[in-house]
């Protein structure tokens, strides 16, 4: 199991456990994380799974997937350079303690 | 603040995405109101788009949950699953299920659609795809080689047939309308779909409808027999609106609803797959099948209840499909006799006169989310200045 940390951003702070393989969208849901909407379940067609990682994790996670870019666009809150869609980030073991904060809004 | 009356107990019925976003933008938007959530399916809501798509793949059903049971008790939502409405006393504000009976001062109905079974005989022996345990049903029938006929060539039946070809199977799909997906996707990029499933292997039969299936398989309009093990239903779907017509409502087509999703009556409200509302860019009554429109259907109606919010509907429908390694989007939403502009093999624009209707593309992300944002505009690009660009959506 993979420990992820989810900062809202009205400072709440919940850590979660999650297997590897799964994103970190899916991690959020099962664990009801208010701030992340994931309207389109994961297909890449929404922005609503929007976070920013945190900077001493945004080496790990690596660049952002291909359509990302296109999809953040229409992200209701501001886009930065840590911004990605959860639901691209696969959680591996490498990636254990990671900390990501949520926008303000996803819609 | 607002100085809305307290808009007191809701009940949902109908637990898919539509009727738990309406119950999850409820709380959001700040009712304090009990809210009861009535599915006639057991268990959690689930997302059904992945149903004909990775979940036939994956098979992992966990992934379909939408909430986890402790996201309900955390936001005080009382889900009822397993239980069906049997009518509405409008008079008296309650449903009545089996029973029981539950007041309510607002009404949401979120009762989607069931598959649509054509009067074919033998039709019963053909599987449907629109539940969990029809996916289920289906997923196990593909673990060993199949004989499979689709009936219909709309997106369910194209998802389907794209997996079962990937997983090996011989795959034949039968559609009495001369192309694919013709309701929804222009000529053009019917055609483009028309390449994929000859080049995965499907065959197809166009403008050939079923008129039996009550042997070993399909018998088609033109007399031709194909042998199937397994056979799929999806050749479209009904909404449900007995509920809504019994209760005296109107309904055509769907639910009727005004621009801001609400019935006739003031405290009854219809969205999603159920519902025919006004379509904002053009007026005309319309009934969408699309997670967009159930999800967006919802925000809109929280708002209105609990601030008493003015603004009509107004989002830009969405839609997306899943084949093979293509991924179809469309943003907004054209009439089958639009005009077509291809761009490029893989987008086509839909106009209806100087009006830019729709944008269909083939995997590209950037034009899509670029037409979403400019369709949502006040001020959409017409045809004659997208011409003036070569029908570049990015130099706007």
């Amino acid at each position: 199991m993979v420990k992820v940390t989810f900062i809202e951003h009205d400072g709440t702070e919940t850590t979660v456990e999650a297997a590897e393989g799964d994103s970190v969208m899916s991690a959020a849901i099962a664990n009801g994380i208010d701030g992340i909407v994931a309207e389109c379940g994961g297909s890449m067609m929404c922005a609503t799974c929007h976070c920013y990682v945190d900077d001493a994790w945004a080496d790990r996670t690596g660049p952002r997937k291909e359509g990302e870019d296109d999809m953040l666009e229409s992200a209701a809150s501001e886009v930065k350079e840590t911004s990605r869609l959860s639901c691209q980030i696969k959680l591996t073991a490498d990636l254990d303690g990671l900390v990501v904060h949520l926008p303000e809004e996803q819609v | 603040m607002t100085n809305t009356p307290d808009p007191g107990r809701v009940v949902i019925v109908g637990a898919g995405q539509g009727g738990l976003q309406a119950a999850i933008s409820l709380r959001q938007e700040g009712h304090t109101g009990p809210i009861t959530l009535i599915g006639d399916e057991p268990g959690l809501p689930y997302q059904r788009p992945p149903l004909s798509k990775a979940y036939l793949k994956t098979g992992v059903a966990d992934q379909l949950t939408l909430r986890p049971e402790s996201f309900f008790e955390k936001k005080d939502i009382t889900l009822r699953p397993g239980l069906r409405v049997d009518r509405i006393d409008r008079e008296n504000r309650q449903v009545v299920a089996g029973f029981e009976v539950l007041d309510y001062d607002q009404l949401i109905l979120a009762t989607g659609t069931r598959n649509l079974r054509p009067p074919i005989p033998g039709v019963e022996r053909a599987l449907g795809l629109r539940t969990l345990p029809d996916a289920r049903a289906l997923r196990d029938a593909l673990d060993t080689p199949q004989r499979v006929a689709v009936i219909g060539g709309g997106f369910i039946g194209l998802e389907f047939a794209a997996v079962a070809r990937a997983l090996g199977h011989t795959v034949h799909v039968a559609e009495a309308a001369p192309r694919l997906i013709s309701r929804v996707i222009s000529p053009e990029m019917s055609a483009r779909f028309r390449c994929l499933h000859d080049s995965l292997g499907t065959v197809l039969h166009l403008g050939n409808g079923v008129s039996d299936v009550s042997g070993g398989g399909l018998v088609l309009s033109d007399g031709t027999e194909l042998a199937a093990d397994l056979i799929l239903l999806a050749a479209g779907v009904r909404p449900n609106t007995e509920l809504a017509e019994a209760a005296g409502l109107m309904v055509d087509n769907g639910i009727v609803v005004d621009t801001r999703l609400r019935t006739e009556d003031p405290h009854i409200y219809a969205l999603g797959d159920c519902a025919v509302f006004p379509d904002p860019a053009t007026g005309r009554p319309v009934r969408l099948e699309s997670v967009q429109a159930a999800t967006d259907h919802a925000r809109a109606i929280a708002k209105t209840i609990v601030h008493d919010a003015a603004d009509p509907y107004a989002a830009v429908p969405w839609f997306w499909s899943d084949q093979a390694d293509w991924k179809l989007q469309i943003a907004g939403l054209a009439t089958a006799s639009d005009d077509s502009v291809p761009v490029g093999e893989d987008t086509v624009l839909r106009f209806a006169g100087n009006r830019l209707t729709a944008v269909e593309c083939i995997n590209n992300a950037k034009i899509h989310m670029k037409a979403r944002r400019l369709l949502a505009q006040p001020d959409v690009p017409t045809r004659d200045m997208l011409a003036r660009e070569t029908y570049d959506l990015t130099s706007f």
